[in-house]
């Protein structure tokens, strides 16, 4: 996937292939770093927009990044609600964007 | 049921401290914090070895590995990952760790759960790129990621300290858009003598705008009228700066308007709270040496108040002191020597907050934004839909939160309770302390019945009761 972020990474140097994981965003591959947050992970491949809202469909994002504001929920292997913040990736999980 | 001497809530550099106190002298201390590792948001993923980032990040945040450092050596018992749903008022703590709940029975309770930003409410803000400030410092502490081309509206050190950690990852903020108000500065000189004896903290402030104007960072000021723009994620952000209209392309907006104590468990908890006024927020009521209205059960850190990282630490000291004279682990007169000497250290390293407190108020367009302003993100209730209701002053907040919706959802009013409680101030023209605050229940987290159910082991359980009968 075409990475065309809002972020940077800083510490591009201290980082070699080895600490990549991949997983599935909206099932198209990504690349994230190990240690990474799945909202870490999706801001720096470019993804802003991670949640519809229940009440009007209004697009949200991660807000916080600290389990407060609930605002960056997404689905995780089919589980709903899950704190794109306060997870961190896993080899081959699966997310989406959360749209109930 | 497991069973400990102390059990602390919160992993920040207050609870950490408590910990080990408590630790060291020989009581059974169980630390619930919800991050995978100890520091809190101030020392998030700091190391024993420091940071990567450290020379970014700074002195004051390197200061913190010695403190995760001791969580280790002194053995503290620390449960990371977990979140703490429930706590009883005879002292039963109950959190879900990994979708599991577990629970335990403690003897004394220090709650030292934080911060939380103060909540800017201004129209867009709820758009994908708009963040708070405080989370571009956790994307940088945690994963190394800086905003590329970020403008930073509000006010407050810590939207000062973040733009020069940007300036220094090679990523300056484009415009930092500061809502600070000129009376500001005449309500703070009020407390000159504050701010000379914490002059250390004004010269670090004067540094870090030093070093803004050095990057060449545009810096409007006295900023009103902020709007976010975009369709489904932000694009702009307008505002008036001297009369005229700004706009500003934006892909990524940090607001900060100041911090204040994250209440939600003493609140649940329904002990007695206290209206700051300058701090302009709700604190548990304390005495002299951080007990709360419940019997063993203890505040430090900044939920007890702002004071930053420094004071949190002298605060868990403190309560650690408490706990462990409670306890029969000291003397009264190692007590009364060390209780004392830390009041005082408390008291001196809180000289400067009036005059920052003075200095960085919140402005009034977050206060009472306009109408169209979403302030419930989770139910999205807009700021005219409180106000609605807040010009019939039979209604009291809670009866508010309950025909709006406002504070009903996941977050649980944890970024709306304040902003619904200044509007409906202004509306029904009384103050803010006399409106109250949302009635706050259990569970504090969103909670799945599956992890409700986990506590009970599947041979407990009624269902395997009315087997074993034969029923």
């Amino acid at each position: 996937m075409k990475v065309d972020s809002n972020f940077v990474r800083v510490n591009s140097q201290a980082h070699d292939a080895s600490s990549e994981v991949q997983f599935y965003w909206e099932e198209r591959p990504v690349t994230a770093r190990q240690g990474d947050t799945i909202a870490a992970a999706l801001l720096a491949t470019g993804v802003v927009h991670t949640r519809d809202t229940a009440v009007s469909g209004a697009s949200r994002g991660p807000f916080c990044m600290m389990g407060s504001c609930f605002e960056c929920r997404v689905e995780v292997d089919g589980e709903l609600n899950v704190q794109s913040c306060m997870r961190v990736i896993e080899p081959g999980i699966s997310v989406k964007r959360q749209r109930s | 049921m497991l069973n400990v001497d102390v059990c602390i809530i919160g992993a920040g550099p207050a609870g950490i401290t408590a910990a080990i106190d408590c630790t060291k002298m020989g009581s059974t201390v169980v630390l619930l914090d919800e991050q995978p590792s100890a520091g809190g948001q101030i020392y998030r993923s700091i190391k024993k070895t420091g940071h990567v980032l450290g020379e970014i990040l700074g002195p004051d945040y390197l200061y913190g590995a010695k403190l995760v450092s001791e969580v280790e050596s002194a053995g503290v018992q620390h449960i990371a990952e977990a979140k703490v749903w429930r706590v009883d008022e005879d002292k039963k703590v109950f959190w879900s760790c990994r979708g599991k709940a577990q629970q335990l029975q403690a003897k004394r309770i220090i709650i030292a759960t934080g911060a939380l930003e103060r909540s800017f409410a201004f129209p867009g803000w709820t758009l994908p790129g708009v963040m708070m400030a405080g989370a571009s410092q956790v994307l940088l502490k945690t994963s190394g990621l800086a905003p590329k081309q970020a403008v930073m509206v509000g006010t407050g050190p810590l939207l000062y300290l973040l733009a020069v950690q940007l300036i220094k990852t090679g990523n300056p903020p484009i415009a930092i858009v500061d809502t600070q108000a000129p009376k500001q500065y005449i309500q703070a000189s009020r407390y000159w003598a504050n701010a000379i004896k914490g002059r250390k903290y004004i010269y670090k402030g004067i540094n870090l705008l030093l070093q803004i104007k050095k990057a060449g960072v545009k810096h409007y000021h006295r900023a009103t009228d902020i709007c976010a723009d975009g369709v489904d994620k932000v694009e702009s952000l307008s505002f008036t700066c001297a009369g005229k209209k700004v706009v500003l392309d934006a892909q990524t907006i940090l607001s900060h308007i100041g911090v204040v104590p994250n209440v939600q468990l003493t609140r649940a908890l329904e002990l007695d709270h206290s209206w700051d006024p300058l701090q302009r927020c709700w604190r548990p009521t304390l005495d002299e040496h951080y007990n709360t209205s419940l019997s063993g059960v203890a505040v430090a850190g900044d939920n007890s108040g702002i004071g930053g990282a420094l004071v949190a630490e002298y605060q868990g000291h403190l309560v650690a002191c408490e706990a462990l004279y409670s306890l029969d682990k000291i003397t009264k007169d190692e007590w009364q020597k060390s209780t004392k000497s830390l009041k005082q250290q408390i008291k001196q390293e809180l000289v400067i907050r009036p005059f920052l407190d003075a200095l960085y108020t919140p402005p009034k367009q977050a206060l009472t934004p306009v109408d169209k302003t979403i302030i419930c993100r989770c139910e999205e209730v807009t700021a005219g839909d409180i106000r609605q209701y807040g010009r019939n002053s039979s209604y009291g907040i809670n009866q508010i939160k309950s025909f709006s919706r406002c504070g009903m959802g996941p977050c649980q009013g944890r970024y709306c309770g304040q902003t619904a409680a200044e509007i409906i101030a202004d509306e029904a023209n009384i103050a803010v302390s006399k409106v109250g605050y949302f009635r706050i229940r259990y569970p504090i987290k969103p909670l799945k019945l599956g992890e409700l159910a986990s506590l009970t082991p599947i041979d407990k359980s009624f269902i395997q009761q009315y087997k074993d009968q034969g029923q």
